[in-house]
């Protein structure tokens, strides 16, 4: 069981009503941006990191998101060089690089070299599309996302593990002398897992490449759907899919009392939470789904395959919510959705012995061998931060790993994925168990 | 109403759809990044006299997509090949917005393809001053609200109007697809063409612009007027970036008129 530490790392000197205001994160003006802030923040989660490290989680996992207060990595590679230096023995987990819009793959593959090579051999890569507000932020064309996601993999992989020099003539990459001199520590190259939020594209193409597949707090019921995809294309690969293959990340406040955890947690709404990563007109860009997720979505708005929320669709096409500056009533509507998440089990607020119960039906549904919990958003102080971490790294962990032993929850570091041979015409093992979903309401 | 079909053409090696309609001289017409948006009272009152040749724009729904077009050059390429595989040229054509763009490109490639050359709020060309206004980051009815002066046009509500169908938002999403794919960067415009454009001579043209138009500043109707020699121009006033449904009966008169010349 891998247990991995993760933060957005927020802009903690926003004011609410600029976010409620903008209707989203994204695109709030820079004109608010603090430097003396954004300093003591950035060097603030550095030392967090560390401090995860400190208190024996076996992964540190970093993100990347551009022009947004929401996270502030937006050079991730920038703080994994940092850490990689600064750290010793933790891993070093990125989720993920955007490759479709940073559109530079030769230089990712320098870069992550570079970041295995001071680290020495401690670098998970991941990879992701990018938001769909990314594509807009780095006018990357988002009718080519997928193509260019793939091609770049590809590039990557051929770079780090094809002797050098070569030349490279793609469809939307082109490189004279491939010959980076950097190569990875790890051969033949670092470990991937793939964070998604339940795009059946991604998790086909995890499966065809047997990455394990994170789910970013997804709903249970569509995101056991999708490991049973997942499965099933993996049987057509020819191997067995099971705990090493999958990994769950879950927003996660723990405080010494119950009261104090509810009164903070709420920070994982403040300005409106995920849901308000990006307005709807920048979280749907052209071209950036397929067509049969565009069907799906245009027959079956209430689906969640692609973690658009009915009502974002219902926005794009109709023009957008009216504007209210009843922001109470808005907060409002956020705190009954932060009810409702924890209700759902995609939010764990609580103390250790409340959320333990929780947690481990998390596990026994998902079977994920890479856990991942999410630290607090909004602005909260540091110490309550790190009471949250030490809370989970001493109090929830143990007993979590005990149990993950118990269901026989084996790493990606333990059993490769993709190792397992599938024969055909046999039953695939389960790689879900859906028993305890009928008492929370889920069932179906 | 006109008699008008719709017809499957193996045409340039592309499956492409073609609307047909009407009698007389043919007059190509080249929709829009929205997607062709049916037969209009436009087309009726034209058809009397001219045979509308309106072919649908692969990856718009209806003519597949083409995987080797990735610019409005590309396309402009493709739409040539149909038009003397046809046998039409020189034909005459009316385009709106980034059909607009297509067709200067057509004309850029071979200046005697065209009888007469209609513009309407053409994209293709750096505005002189302004910007294109951005399609992309808005969503579908934000976009179609922007295209009109005004949006209780009767013939406005009758094809954007009530609720929208889940066909209409995946046809919508189609087309802003294709056009994110071929017009993204440069957005809608090509640097070169406006020094191609310079080599059309004697080429019948008319820009057409709503005085109220958001989408096209009249930045990229001097641009046009400029690149191209002897070009003329016309606004309608109090229309936006649909003239021929805002004010149907000028729209026509003004392209009746010219045709004719």
């Amino acid at each position: 069981m891998q247990i991995s530490y993760f933060t957005e790392r927020p802009y903690r000197g926003l004011n609410e009503d600029e976010i409620l205001k903008n209707k989203a994160y994204f695109a709030v003006s820079n004109a608010l941006f603090d430097r003396e802030q954004a300093a003591n923040d950035y060097n603030y989660y550095l030392d967090e990191y560390c401090y995860a490290e400190e208190l024996g989680f076996d992964a540190v996992a970093l993100n990347e998101h551009h022009g947004n207060p929401f996270c502030m990595g937006s050079v991730m590679n920038v703080e994994a060089s940092i850490l990689a230096r600064i750290t010793k023995k933790v891993r070093i987990v990125l989720i993920g690089n955007p490759l479709p819009v940073l559109k530079h793959p030769l230089r990712m593959a320098e870069e992550l070299a570079e970041i295995d090579l001071i680290s020495r051999g401690r670098l998970v890569t991941g990879w992701v599309r990018g938001a769909g507000s990314e594509q807009f932020f780095n006018n990357a064309n988002p009718a080519y996302n997928r193509e260019m996601f793939n091609e770049a993999h590809d590039f990557i992989v051929q770079a780090w593990t094809k002797p050098g020099p070569w030349r490279y003539e793609g469809k939307h990459f082109h490189y004279r002398h491939v010959n980076p001199w950097a190569l990875p520590y790890q051969k033949p190259h670092p470990p991937m897992w793939i964070p998604g939020v339940l795009s059946p594209e991604t998790a086909r193409w995890c499966a065809e490449h047997r990455y394990p597949y994170l789910g970013l707090g997804t709903a249970l019921g569509p995101t056991c759907d999708l490991w049973d995809f997942y499965a099933d294309e993996a049987a057509k690969h020819g191997y067995q899919a099971g705990p090493e293959n999958f990994g769950y990340l879950i927003p996660t406040f723990l405080a010494e009392t119950e009261e104090k955890a509810q009164e903070i947690g709420k920070n994982f709404v403040f300005g409106g939470g995920q849901n308000a990563f990006s307005r709807p007109e920048h979280t749907l860009p052209p071209g950036y789904n397929s067509k049969g997720a565009i069907r799906m979505l245009a027959k079956h708005p209430g689906g969640s395959w692609l973690g658009v929320s009915p009502e974002k669709l219902r926005a794009h096409s109709d023009g957008g919510r009216p504007d209210t500056t009843d922001f109470d009533t808005v907060r409002q509507k956020l705190l009954k959705g932060y009810g409702k998440a924890q209700k759902n089990l995609q939010l764990l607020i609580g103390t250790p012995e409340s959320v333990l119960p929780k947690a481990k039906t998390l596990l026994r549904v998902l079977r994920p061998s890479i856990f991942v919990f999410f630290n607090i958003q909004g602005p909260v102080g540091d110490e309550d931060r790190k009471t949250s971490m030490r809370l989970i790294a001493q109090e929830l962990t143990p007993q979590l790993r005990e149990y993950a032993k118990e269901i026989d929850l084996v790493d990606p570091f333990e059993r490769t994925p993709g190792s397992v041979a599938y024969r055909n015409g046999v039953t695939r093992d389960p790689v879900v168990d859906r028993e305890p979903l009928a008492a929370l309401g889920m069932a179906g | 109403m006109a008699n008008w079909t719709e017809q499957k053409a193996h045409i340039a090696e592309a499956e492409l759809t073609l609307i047909k309609g009407g009698s007389g001289k043919p007059l190509l017409m080249l929709h829009d990044e929205l997607g062709f948006p049916g037969w209009m009272k436009w087309n009726d009152e034209l058809a009397a006299e001219h045979a509308f040749v309106i072919p649908l724009q692969p990856g718009f729904g209806k003519t597949p997509r083409l995987e080797w077009i990735r610019s409005f050059r590309d396309l402009a390429g493709l739409y040539s090949m149909a038009v003397r595989e046809m046998g039409l040229d020189p034909v005459d054509v009316v385009a709106f917005s980034a059909g607009g763009f297509i067709a200067a490109e057509m004309v850029a490639a071979d200046p005697k393809i065209f009888d007469h050359l209609i513009l309407v709020g053409p994209m293709g060309l750096k505005p002189e001053k302004g910007e294109i206004w951005d399609i992309f980051p808005v969503t579908i009815r934000t976009h179609l609200r922007a295209t009109v002066a005004d949006p209780g046009t009767t013939e406005f509500g009758e094809i954007y109007g009530g609720e929208m169908t889940p066909e209409q938002f995946e046809a919508f999403e189609d087309a802003r697809a294709e056009s994110a794919r071929i017009g993204w960067e440069p957005y809608m415009h090509n640097p070169s063409l406006p020094y191609l454009l310079r080599g059309v001579k004697n080429a019948s043209t008319l820009l057409i612009r709503g005085a109220e138009d958001r989408i096209v500043p009249p930045g990229c109707i001097a641009a046009y007027t400029k690149a191209i020699d002897g070009a003329k121009s016309v606004e309608i006033a109090n229309v936006g970036h649909r003239p021929e449904i805002e004010n149907a009966a000028e729209f026509v008169k003004i392209v009746q008129e010219f045709l004719a010349s």
